[in-house]
């Protein structure tokens, strides 16, 4: 069924035909009104949930983890400072391994205090351990939501999953979002698994214990394999779900005029839809440019991307946030993936939107057309719309 | 100590089942004070096992019997439980899992 709706009507749409057993939130523009959605979905008895309003994020996320290791299905949501004050707990969700699905309405960190979207937050969150997928639109939000709790609830991965989509660009804008039918998506998604709820009192078991140097390790080397398990359990949701909604999800990536590209970016998020108009100029225009959209971020395909990108003759990698004192984080990803080929494309690394700066097409298609003229890989910082 | 269990082995999440670490783990060595019964002042009323955070109250036939030393950690909570003062803690002397 086809709706007008924002990408937070799509991702509360799809929470209420999860119906999750716990969600636990607290407000931050620009995610608030995923949870102001929920909590009438609640309170009109479209829902069973527990809505439990914390006091803080570090306290939702809390509620989150005894609620998943109690044995329920568990849903939060957040943006930028909120994310932050739940990394610490971030981390412990990982490894005590609960599957607990958010989404991230991605927004700058401070300061300087700023409510629009870059993807620092996100950037903040990438080493926690949390599997991290990013969208282009409100209908990619909507699928990825439904899948996110398969991935999230794999036996072999059990591992927190954040869908990304930039605040407002895609959380306050309505766009058409083709829903599918209650019982279809519920079917899909299924009954929660458990592995050793606390509320089952006839098994008692200890979650959370300390661990000395003597299983520290080997503990944390059994949260990596649940990260490797992820590819595989991605790729066949991806087709379970292309199935059951006809639309096209395969790969780790959308490669967006790729096949026989001389030139390609690569960006997370809503930029890539402006990308695909600065592709379709420039191809117009007898170009050979295409795109790399990665969805999966953590754990990041590299060697697909590689493959991808093996041919091309340069690449522009956009980072929407800087690692302060190094390259962008994507851009070091993209190119440790491509460092074990032999004939590597030339890479080109730019910060752009900041802070909800503007990215438009013309500046895209400029980004494009300086490619043919870098000559080598370099380490230096290029900026997409920063004043001098 | 038991065989220490590489990564495949270990449930997930670090997950430890009921009544495991018992035998994985000798903790009395970390005890500071030692609880000595006094036996003859102590009326059975099973305060101190009911309180004892860590199961180191030995019971038989319903009676206290006194303490299992390998896991006592010395808290004290049996002793301050106690409404006869038959529970007192003592220095211990040496640092070893010592017994009884």
């Amino acid at each position: 069924m086809r709706k007008a709706i924002t990408g937070h009507k799509a991702i509360a749409e799809a929470m209420r035909q999860i119906e999750p057993d716990v969600v636990a939130v607290y407000p931050i523009t620009p995610q608030s009104e995923i949870a102001e959605y929920y909590a009438d979905y609640v309170h009109n008895g479209l829902v069973h949930t527990e809505l439990v309003p914390v006091e803080s994020e570090h306290s939702a996320l809390s509620a989150c983890i005894g609620a998943a290791a109690a044995g329920g299905r568990v849903m939060t949501a957040t943006s930028s400072q909120g994310l932050a004050l739940m990394v610490e707990v971030l981390y412990i969700a990982a490894g005590m391994r609960l599957p607990i699905v958010m989404a991230l309405a991605n927004r700058s960190l401070s300061a300087p205090i700023n409510i629009h979207c870059d993807h620092s937050d996100a950037y903040l969150a990438r080493d926690s351990g949390a599997v991290q997928i990013f969208c282009e639109n409100a209908q990619e939000a909507y699928d990825y939501t439904l899948m996110a709790q398969r991935i999230a609830e794999d036996m072999n991965i059990r591992l927190p999953v954040i869908v990304n989509l930039d605040g407002f660009t895609l959380t306050h804008t309505v766009q058409p979002v083709d829903l599918l039918e209650d019982e279809v998506a519920k079917k899909f998604v299924g009954e929660c698994k458990q592995f050793s709820p606390l509320l089952d009192v006839d098994h008692p078991v200890t979650w959370g214990p300390f661990a000395m140097p003597d299983y520290y390790f080997e503990l944390k080397r059994a949260q990596q394999a649940g990260m490797e398990a992820v590819p595989e359990v991605f790729r066949k949701v991806q087709e379970e779900f292309s199935k059951i909604s006809g639309r096209q999800y395969a790969g780790f990536f959308e490669a967006y005029k790729l096949a026989d590209a001389e030139y390609a970016m690569v960006v997370l998020g809503s930029t890539a839809g402006t990308a695909k108009m600065a592709v379709d100029e420039l191809r117009a225009r007898g170009m050979k440019v295409g795109l790399l959209k990665p969805w999966l971020w953590r754990p990041f395909p590299a060697e697909e991307i590689a493959e991808a990108l093996r041919n091309v003759k340069a690449v522009a990698v956009l980072d929407r946030a800087f690692s302060f004192g190094t390259m962008g984080a994507l851009f070091e990803d993209v190119a440790s993936a491509l460092y074990p080929l032999k004939q590597r494309p030339i890479l080109a690394n730019y910060i752009y939107g900041l802070g909800g700066r503007d990215t438009t097409v013309p500046e895209l298609v400029r980004a494009f057309e300086e490619l043919p003229k870098i000559r080598k890989t370099e380490w230096a910082l290029r900026y997409i719309g920063l004043r001098e | 100590m038991a065989k220490l269990l590489g990564w495949r082995e270990l449930p997930l999440g670090g997950v430890v089942t009921g009544g495991t670490a018992k035998e994985l783990q000798k903790t009395g060595s970390w005890r500071a004070e030692r609880p000595v019964w006094h036996e003859e002042k102590c009326i059975q009323c099973l305060q101190c096992w009911l309180h004892c955070p860590d199961d180191s109250v030995l019971v038989s036939g319903g009676k206290m019997t006194g303490f299992d030393y390998e896991h006592c950690k010395g808290c004290g909570v049996c002793a301050a439980i106690c409404p006869k003062d038959a529970i007192e803690m003592v220095p211990e002397r040496g640092g070893e899992c010592a017994k009884p």
